[in-house]
């Protein structure tokens, strides 16, 4: 790994301000950025380190909102939004191992946009509000891709805020080796509708399945998606499943998941 | 850059650079041997010490970001007279290990698990080690190791 210049900011405000330098990044847990600096696929002049900020440490719940700082370990919110979002726990409880949950942010994740990540689908399906230093985004113009997001150049996720649904669930057939998602649902059931979103299937990372939000929108049930099928276009393919077998894993997993929501 | 940090109950101070990994600062800069790199890229849990108390992998946390940390490693876990802690003598009574390469992480995630959950079924034990990889033992003595660690009857999972 090349070397950098290490800074520690106790602000956001801080942060921001490191984060103008040219090359610098931000790092939360590391957990995805360490692999990837080791193999000299980034390397920064300057790494800010965002694990010093308590603004954007924490869990908690106003209203129907629950909001995460976004430099919130996975096994914090899997302890602590466990009475309020359960579903958004057992995602978080489900990532990696406890030593990656233990240190491994959602403001990583969700910056990242791994096309495998579990946190994307649940922001997705929430249509959660990603809060940055400079504005808010919905979740549904912040995804745009493998790895790329709405963020623009030495923006940081500061906090995410998810409308706690009436019913949920997320459910992901483990790819055994990495522990990421060969393919996940995350569906969420509002007042106003239900919101499917899926992981690790599409070549262009997390999307909404539409049909399968219009079926369970009017019958909240496994068998309302019985008659639908996912086209294999645009599914990615690899060792571990072929694009129409990923295809079939959308129904499948949505399917188990409206089951443990109900 | 100078970080301090405590490990295994003394406070430490070195010269380290932005990219020194938490175990090369344990391993070459304090000759804290004990802690190992299996893979360097977050997988096998061979690396695992306490951070704060928490389970992580310090081939994938950097020394500068664990200023006034207090950190625990396997030289840590034995008792004051010297004698295997628990958990260690656990892994010795059980047949936890065969060529100890992988038994520093499994001791300290094992030691995390059972503060976080002190009687744990075979079940939780196995799924908290998932991020533990070992090539020699099949997991099965291990598992007992950490049954008996926790006061339970080791001999209540099947024999394999
Ligand atoms: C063994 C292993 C198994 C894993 N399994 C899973 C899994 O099952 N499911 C899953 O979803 N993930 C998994 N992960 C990934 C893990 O969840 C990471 O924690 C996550 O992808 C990145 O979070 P981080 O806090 O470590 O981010 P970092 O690695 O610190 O940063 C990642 C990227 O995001 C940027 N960044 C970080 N924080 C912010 C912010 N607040 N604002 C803007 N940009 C930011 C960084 O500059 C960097 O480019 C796994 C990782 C490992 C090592
Ligand atoms: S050496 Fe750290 S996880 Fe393998
Ligand atoms: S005892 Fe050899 S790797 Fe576990």
């Amino acid at each position: 790994m090349h070397n950098f210049e290490f800074v520690k900011p106790s602000s956001v405000a801080d942060a921001v301000a490191a984060l103008k330098d040219e090359d610098a990044l931000a790092l939360s847990g590391g957990q995805t950025l360490m692999p990837t600096m080791k193999q000299r696929l980034a390397a920064p002049s300057k790494l800010v380190s965002l694990t010093g900020i308590a603004e954007m440490q924490g869990v908690r719940q106003s209203g129907g909102v629950l909001e995460i700082g976004a430099a919130t370990p996975h096994a914090v919110v899997a302890r602590e939004a466990a009475a309020v979002y359960p579903a958004l726990a057992a995602l978080a409880g489900g990532i990696g191992d406890p030593a990656v949950r233990n240190v491994g942010t959602i403001g990583g994740s969700l910056a990242n946009n791994d096309p495998a990540a579990c946190y994307p689908s649940a922001a997705l399906a929430s249509g959660a509000t990603i809060v940055t230093n400079a504005r808010e985004i919905a979740a549904d113009d912040f995804f745009q891709g493998l790895f790329s997001t709405a963020l623009e150049e030495g923006e940081i996720i500061t906090a995410v805020r998810f409308p706690i649904p009436q019913k949920a669930a997320y459910a992901k057939f483990e790819q055994p080796a990495s522990r990421f998602a060969l393919t996940g649902a995350f569906v969420a059931k509002y007042a106003g509708g239900v919101r499917v979103a899926i992981t690790g299937a599409s070549e262009d990372g997390v999307f909404r399945w539409s049909e399968g939000e219009a079926a369970l929108s009017s019958n909240f049930s496994p068998a309302a998606l019985s008659g639908l099928s996912v086209s294999a276009d645009g599914m990615m393919g690899d060792l571990h499943g072929t694009p129409a077998y990923r295809a079939n894993l959308v129904k499948v997993m949505t399917q188990r998941a409206v089951a443990a929501a109900s | 850059m100078k970080v301090s940090i405590t490990v295994n109950g003394k406070a430490v101070s070195g010269e380290i650079e932005g990219r020194t990994l938490l175990v090369q600062f344990l391993r070459e800069g304090l000759g804290l041997t004990g802690t190992h790199v299996g893979c360097d890229t977050s997988q096998c849990g061979a690396c695992v010490v306490h951070v704060n108390g928490k389970a992580v992998k310090s081939c994938t946390a950097f020394a500068a970001d664990l200023e006034g940390a207090k950190i625990t490693t396997i030289e840590g876990m034995n008792n004051a007279d010297g004698s295997l802690g628990t958990v260690q003598q656990a892994f010795q009574d059980h047949h936890g290990l065969q060529c100890g390469f992988c038994t520093p992480g499994m001791v300290m995630s094992s030691a995390a698990l059972l503060a976080e959950n002190p009687k744990p079924s075979e079940d939780e034990i196995r799924h908290y080690l998932e991020g533990n990889i070992c090539r020699c033992t099949g997991y099965h003595n291990i598992v007992k190791a950490v049954l008996a660690a926790s006061g339970q009857d080791a001999d209540q999972i099947a024999a394999e």
